[in-house]
């Protein structure tokens, strides 16, 4: 079994709330002081979902993170977690990319790949939280795709795939090669082992520039962009909270009961 | 892209009814036909979806495009892409609208692959920029924290809506309009899926999205014990239970509880959120309750920003005394 997982290094998404900033000119974040980028929760979802079928009937994991300036030790987790190799298109010319763009890029990385059974992504990126790369790698390699999985069984060139609905879930046989988008309800991935921490270290990505995947220049990064940000702002926030205070926790909870019902919530 | 015009929207039908994201869509749908001066039309796509056709109209369609196949009865992704490429090619609109379901946004991303244009999914805000009449799409960003404004230059402009983000017109029987038959044209070797098994996880009793009051646990519930308690309050005052993504991640409460970005976005009059710290994918599914009501240990926690009342203390000592407060108020 084959598999490539897409991981991408983004702003941490547990960092507080107040520490997070965007600079209007820019119409970029701001990364915060001293919390370091991660692999996009959801991704490691996705790789949690290779991990698990590498445990049940072997295959091998490849993992591809696209950016330009991406952080060994961020990167690397996927490694240290149980993922065998680790390709890398790094490159400015990456930067700064769309749905679109980032789809065609790692489509690109995919077919010089060549060999692969389950491709795997997060349901959506924890930054621009768009959920498109995994349908877009799909449509350009021309295979099927299941998005939301929370469970993925493979057998004799099929998978079996649980899909989260509104309501529950959908059972799904598809055909492979397929593209599955991972949801939480996977579940948390594991942590790395002191094994794998020291297996990653050791363990040099591969990186592909632009040329190495043969790809369009003006299909990839900003300029094969086919949606256009215009502006990124932060939400005005009311925050006028009444903080009701009491004696004691019991008193002022009875104080907040009053409360809503004179403000007639109740 | 000169030949585009109108907007489209995609209608579904569950449980027999015309969804109410659906509903959303037209009214919205309504509002930027009438500004670009075009017409608004709905596409049904399934085995048997011609009966609610009527139904879009009287919530604001002119034109309903019907595209029936039996390959269509469950909801695969190869078909209904298909059924929809075929729509968008015969009707070509200038804007194509979905809701932000697990159907809309599946079909809006490989759909915009395959038609050479671009998706933006769950916009939470749809305007017409008045000087070069193209669709403005607002939709949260980086978990909630931020918002983005994005443009697209091709046609058709698909973008997917959250839902109760828009609102829907009165249903009026006297409007009028015209349903078209769209022929599939599908082929059954072009699905490469099949649904094995659909399963239901009912919810016991009051649904969150249908929920006035609701009472959330996080992370600081610290195991199912504690939900039984909100729970508990839950039921005295007829409401329903939801839960942060850390608390339905440790198993502590079933994923269909959850409520956030990636969960269920809920509007209830009271939403009363215990031992929740209010990160902002978690706000992004209940900003739009009318009240909302924080107990949180940590006074530095961003629910408090969020919340119009909180009390800062121990749940496990403040819940109790609600409770028999809240008792002996509704009694």
């Amino acid at each position: 079994m084959n598999m490539i997982v897409c991981c991408k290094q983004v702003v941490d998404p547990e960092a507080p709330p107040a520490s997070f900033r965007v600079d209007a000119s820019a119409n970029k974040v701001i990364p915060p002081q001293g919390i370091p980028p991660v692999i996009s929760p959801f991704d490691e979802n996705a790789l949690e979902a290779a991990l698990k079928i590498k445990d049940a009937q072997g295959g091998k994991i490849t993992v591809i993170s696209l950016g330009n300036n991406l952080l060994r030790d961020v990167v690397k987790k996927p490694l240290s977690m149980g993922a065998d190799e680790l390709v890398l298109l790094e490159d400015e010319a990456y930067a700064e990319g769309d749905a679109w763009s980032v789809a065609y890029a790692i489509a690109s990385a995919i077919k010089k790949i060549g060999e692969y059974d389950l491709i795997f992504c997060g349901r959506q990126a924890a930054d621009w939280d768009n959920g498109q790369v995994g349908s877009g790698i799909a449509e350009i390699l021309g295979l099927p795709s299941v998005t939301l999985a929370k469970k993925i069984e493979p057998e004799d060139g099929k998978a079996k795939v649980e899909r989260v609905t509104a309501d529950g879930y959908d059972v799904i046989e598809v055909s492979l090669p397929a593209v599955i988008t991972v949801s939480n309800e996977l579940g948390e991935a594991r942590y790395p082992t002191i094994k794998g921490i020291m297996a990653a270290k050791k363990k040099e990505p591969i990186v592909w520039k632009p040329a190495d995947i043969e790809v369009d220049a003006g299909k990839i990064g900003a300029s094969g962009r086919r949606t256009k940000l215009l502006k990124l702002f932060q939400p005005i926030r009311e925050g006028k909270c009444e903080i009701i205070e009491g004696e004691s926790p019991e008193e002022a909870a009875e104080k907040l009961a009053t409360k809503l019902r004179e403000v007639k919530v109740l | 892209m000169a030949d585009n015009k109108g907007v489209m929207i995609l209608g579904e039908v569950i449980e027999g009814n015309l969804s109410s994201i659906s509903t959303e869509l037209l009214g919205c749908g309504r509002k930027l036909a009438d500004e670009l001066g075009q017409g608004l039309s709905a596409l049904l796509i399934g085995s048997a979806v011609s009966g609610w056709a009527r139904e879009a109209i009287t919530y604001g369609a002119d034109k309903v495009y019907v595209v029936e196949d039996p390959l269509l009865g469950d909801y695969q992704a190869d078909s209904y892409v298909l059924a929809s490429e075929k729509a968008a090619k015969e009707v070509n609109p200038s804007i194509l609208l979905m809701g932000q379901t697990e159907v809309g946004s599946d079909i809006a991303a490989r759909l915009a692959f395959r038609l050479e244009t671009a998706a933006v999914l769950d916009c939470v805000a749809l305007e017409i920029d008045p000087d070069s009449k193209r669709l403005l799409q607002t939709k949260p960003v980086y978990g909630g924290n931020a918002q983005a404004i994005y443009v697209t230059d091709t046609d058709p402009q698909i973008a997917t809506v959250r839902a109760k983000s828009m609102t829907p017109l009165a249903k009026d029987d006297s409007r009028q309009g015209e349903v078209i038959n769209i022929d599939a044209g599908l082929d059954a070797s072009a699905i490469r899926t099949r649904i094995l098994d659909k399963v239901k996880e009912e919810v016991e009793g009051v649904k969150l999205e249908d929920a006035t009051v609701i009472i959330t646990g996080g992370r600081g519930i610290g195991g199912e014990e504690g939900f039984k308690q909100l729970e508990e309050l839950a039921r005295l005052m007829k409401g329903a239970v939801g839960a942060s993504r850390p608390a339905c991640d440790n198993g502590w409460m079933p994923d269909k509880a959850q409520v956030g970005l990636t969960g269920k976005i809920v509007t209830p009059d009271l939403y009363i959120a215990v031992g929740v710290s209010g990160a902002s994918q978690h706000m992004a599914g209940c900003s739009g309750s009318k009240t909302i009501v924080a107990i949180n240990k940590d006074s530095e926690a961003n629910i408090f920003r969020m919340a119009h009342y909180g009390v800062v203390g121990d749940w496990k000592k403040i819940l109790p005394a609600f409770k028999e407060k809240i008792k002996e108020l509704i009694s």
